[in-house]
């Protein structure tokens, strides 16, 4: 098991001006399941492939423990890409179909069945070793591919969206799988997804790239309360969180005469509008028609809570990655009396629960 | 939803299949043949008028994906699969969406390695296997391909003049690059080593492999002969200036090898005496685009090959070595390869190819001539050959199954 670090890593290919990989620094902790998240074409795929090393890095290094991969080949790399291959042999015993990988790296027989029994173990499949693949149900066929990439035990597990080929339901159930397997195995695990759910469900940490930069990397608490730019504030959370610009006034910024206080201090240097962010959860029904004006479009009842689509003068920032393109302002409200589709309705920010952009630099301002 | 068929074929037939049927499910009536294994994906062969095709199931964006990848390998000139169409908008009678079809032509005369090994294979077709694969793997990564999914049962392979060539058949998980670095390539051998082992072991398990066979030395020779090859192709050579006939001798190694160099580069030292080459650009298929340009026959490479030699042996014997090529091999054609070829009796064509019939001829009778100590006439080779070898061979146009005996991981949950 090892520690991983980007340390300013750069990915240029030829002929592009731009990198596609561009100073990446991150540094994952021995035993972290760190997301690589973003829309695509944002470079994650391609850091997770120079970590492996089927990507040439252009500069800066990559560690993993104390060692310098950066110039070795994939295989003296010790990473495993897990899920890449994972057809199973019908004449070959559970067993061997977990363990003929060792046999081929030169691994002696002893050995290959102590870390196959030590895996089977860890994955339920003890009493099933010795069967053929076609005795097993398809959740433990697929642990048996698990555990082919187990039993090299590997110092990190590299995963390129494995659960890409799922349908939704077997992607959640997927989904939980590796998250537990991978805390009890306790082995550094990088994992890349343009999914955002996934990101913030699995992940010890989350790392959101955009055109080859790196814009936050956090655990996903941190991640959706403290989003550190206008780009990861839409990115993150579903439904996405509502984006727009408003003037700044005397101790806050205005809402259609609403006042959300914002610290002095922080409103300082930002110029005559900010970027105001507010997740629909985070909004109230106000009583005295201050606030944003919203005409209702669609009500989505989920029970207890019910989701209102609607349409507001305010000008709306896009949003990006899967969420882009939705634009209308959307509100979690009390799901036992929901406004009605064509009412007009106030909503207000809950105290505390606003943030604050540069309007500028899309950086976030203040705490 | 709208059933919605993308091909660059447009054939009406294609809405009579049952695409409202899940796969797996289709009525025998439809299919050519029902697959021998458990492939990661639902498989079957069907008929459609003369052709048989293959047809995959598979999540929308992939099927996407994968075709618009074959089409352009094909583009590049890559031994692979023709791809023939996707259906997307399928939906079952009870109105639930279903998976995508990925549609492929099936290729005609294609073995897969499963059937091969159920045959008696010599000891050196083993090898010969192995060696199609690293060529087709070579080729693959010149053209900036990684494959991702290097297998015995993502290949198929064709007679190739005694030799094999072999096809790419499943692009899903391969990607194209400008170039490969040396780490994809890596990745690509590794994963080949691992596979091509263990489909081996499973073979063996299976008692389907000769005992002293053995898989790990096996799937290392791929690998090795990868390495030979891509050197020969690629490697920089140094020499002194005095020496510039290397440079012709390196292109003719390369074209014996069955590549054409499109873009050598030539560099000196600062002192002059020196030279570094490089080949920049090769392109597989020397003996092939010639025997084409030549005759309009279209071949495979160690085939074409024997036919050119025939070619300039008929040039000879006639004594026409200083007459134009073009004219020659026309004659050659109407005289030499065509009669023998059509004089396979109907019920026989489906035996092997017309190319590889042709090959086989001409062994028959080298081996004629030698028990015989005088030249046979190939007349004479062709009658005997015909009636004592070609009907103990098996029918191979459409030797049909999915044959990548493996199992469906990730399938269903319990």
């Amino acid at each position: 098991m090892a520690t991983v670090t980007f340390d300013n890593a750069t990915r240029q290919y030829p002929g592009n001006p731009i990198p596609s990989v561009d100073k990446l620094n991150i540094e994952i902790a021995d035993g972290e399941f760190l997301v690589l998240v973003g829309p695509s074409g944002c470079g994650k795929s391609t850091s997770l492939r120079m970590l492996a090393g089927l990507e040439e890095v252009n500069g800066g290094r990559i560690l993993i423990g104390d060692r310098d991969v950066t110039n070795l080949s994939p295989k003296d790399r010790d990473v495993a890409m897990v899920f890449q291959n994972y057809a199973l042999y019908p004449h070959m015993t559970v067993a061997d179909n977990m363990g003929f990988a060792l046999k081929i790296a030169g691994v002696d027989k002893a050995e290959i069945r102590k870390r196959v029994e030590e895996a089977a173990k860890i994955l339920d499949l003890t009493p099933y070793l010795d069967r053929k693949p076609k005795a097993l149900s398809g959740g433990q066929r697929q642990r048996v591919a698990m555990g082919r990439a187990i039993v090299r035990s590997p110092q990190v597990f590299l995963m390129d969206e494995p659960l890409s080929n799922l349908d939704a339901k077997l992607r959640v159930q997927t989904r939980t799988q590796i998250a537990s397997l991978q805390r009890r195995l306790g082995v550094t695990t990088v994992y890349v997804t343009h999914d955002q759910v996934e990101a913030m469900t699995m992940g010890d940490r989350v790392a959101v790239l955009k055109d080859g930069i790196l814009q936050q990397c956090d655990s996903p608490r941190r991640m959706y309360d403290h989003p550190a730019n206008v780009f990861v504030a839409g990115f993150i959370g579903s439904p996405a969180m509502n984006l727009m610009e408003v003037p700044v006034t005397d101790g806050g910024v205005d809402l259609h005469g609403h006042t959300v206080p914002v610290a002095r201090e922080d409103l300082a240097n930002v110029g005559k509008n900010v970027t105001l962010g507010v997740r629909p959860e985070d909004l109230e029904l106000s009583s005295d028609q201050s606030g944003i004006p919203v005409t209702v479009d669609v009500v989505e009842e989920l029970g207890a809570d019910a989701y209102i689509y609607g349409s507001t003068e305010q000008k709306l920032l896009e949003a990006t990655g899967e969420n882009a393109g939705a634009v209308p302002f959307i509100a979690r409200v009390d799901g036992r009396r929901p406004p009605e589709k064509g009412d007009k309705i106030y909503l207000k920010p809950k105290s505390g629960h606003v943030h604050v952009f540069n309007a500028e630099s899309g950086l976030r301002v203040g705490d | 939803m709208t059933l919605e068929i993308t091909t660059a074929r447009p054939e009406s037939a294609l809405l009579d299949l049952p695409w409202s049927t899940p796969l797996e499910e289709w009525p025998e009536s439809y299919l050519a043949a029902l697959p021998r294994g458990i492939s990661r994906h639902v498989v079957r062969f069907v008929k459609l008028g003369p052709r048989v095709l293959a047809v995959k199931e598979i999540k929308d964006d992939i099927a996407d994906r994968e075709y618009a990848m074959l089409r352009n390998l094909r583009r590049l000139d890559v031994p692979s699969v023709e791809p023939f169409g996707v259906v997307h908008g399928r939906t079952a009678a009870d109105g639930e969406p279903l998976d995508a079809c990925l549609i492929t032509r099936h290729l005609q005369f294609s073995l897969p390695y499963r059937a091969l090994y159920s045959q008696n294979l010599r000891p050196d077709t083993a090898v010969r296997l192995m060696d199609a694969l690293a060529v087709l793997l070579v080729r693959l990564h010149l053209e900036g391909f990684w494959w991702g999914d290097v297998s015995l049962s993502n290949t198929l392979f064709r007679r190739d003049a005694g030799a094999f060539a072999a096809y790419l058949v499943d692009a899903e998980t391969g990607e194209l690059h400008a170039r490969l670095s040396d780490g994809q390539r890596e990745h690509d051998l590794d994963i080949a080593r691992v596979n091509i082992a263990g489909e081996l072991m499973d073979l063996a398990a299976g008692g389907f492999l000769e005992e002293h066979a053995d898989p790990f030395e096996v799937s290392a020779s791929v690998i090795e002969r990868y390495h030979t090859l891509w050197n020969a192709l690629t490697g920089t050579e140094r020499f002194e200036v005095g020496d510039r006939w290397r440079v012709d001798e390196r292109i003719r190694r390369l074209n014996e090898l069955g590549f054409d160099v499109d873009e050598l580069s030539m560099t000196t030292d600062i002192g002059g005496t020196e030279i570094v080459i490089t080949p920049k650009v090769v392109d597989a298929g020397h003996h092939s685009r010639r025997l084409l340009r030549l005759t309009g026959l279209d071949v495979g490479e160690n085939q074409a090959r024997r036919l050119l030699n025939d070619l300039d042996a008929y040039a000879a014997a006639t004594d026409r070595q200083g007459d134009d090529e073009e004219i020659v091999a026309h004659d050659w054609l109407a005289k030499i390869y065509e009669p023998v070829t059509r004089a396979v009796p109907r019920e026989l064509t489906g035996r092997l190819e017309p190319a590889e019939i042709f090959h086989e001829v001409l062994e028959h009778r080298w081996y004629m001539s030698e028990r015989a100590g005088h030249d046979t006439p190939i007349e004479d080779a062709l009658r005997d050959y015909v009636a004592t070898v070609l009907p103990a061979k098996p029918e191979e146009k459409a030797v049909l199954g999915v044959d990548t005996e493996e199992m469906p991981v990730i399938s269903r949950f319990d």
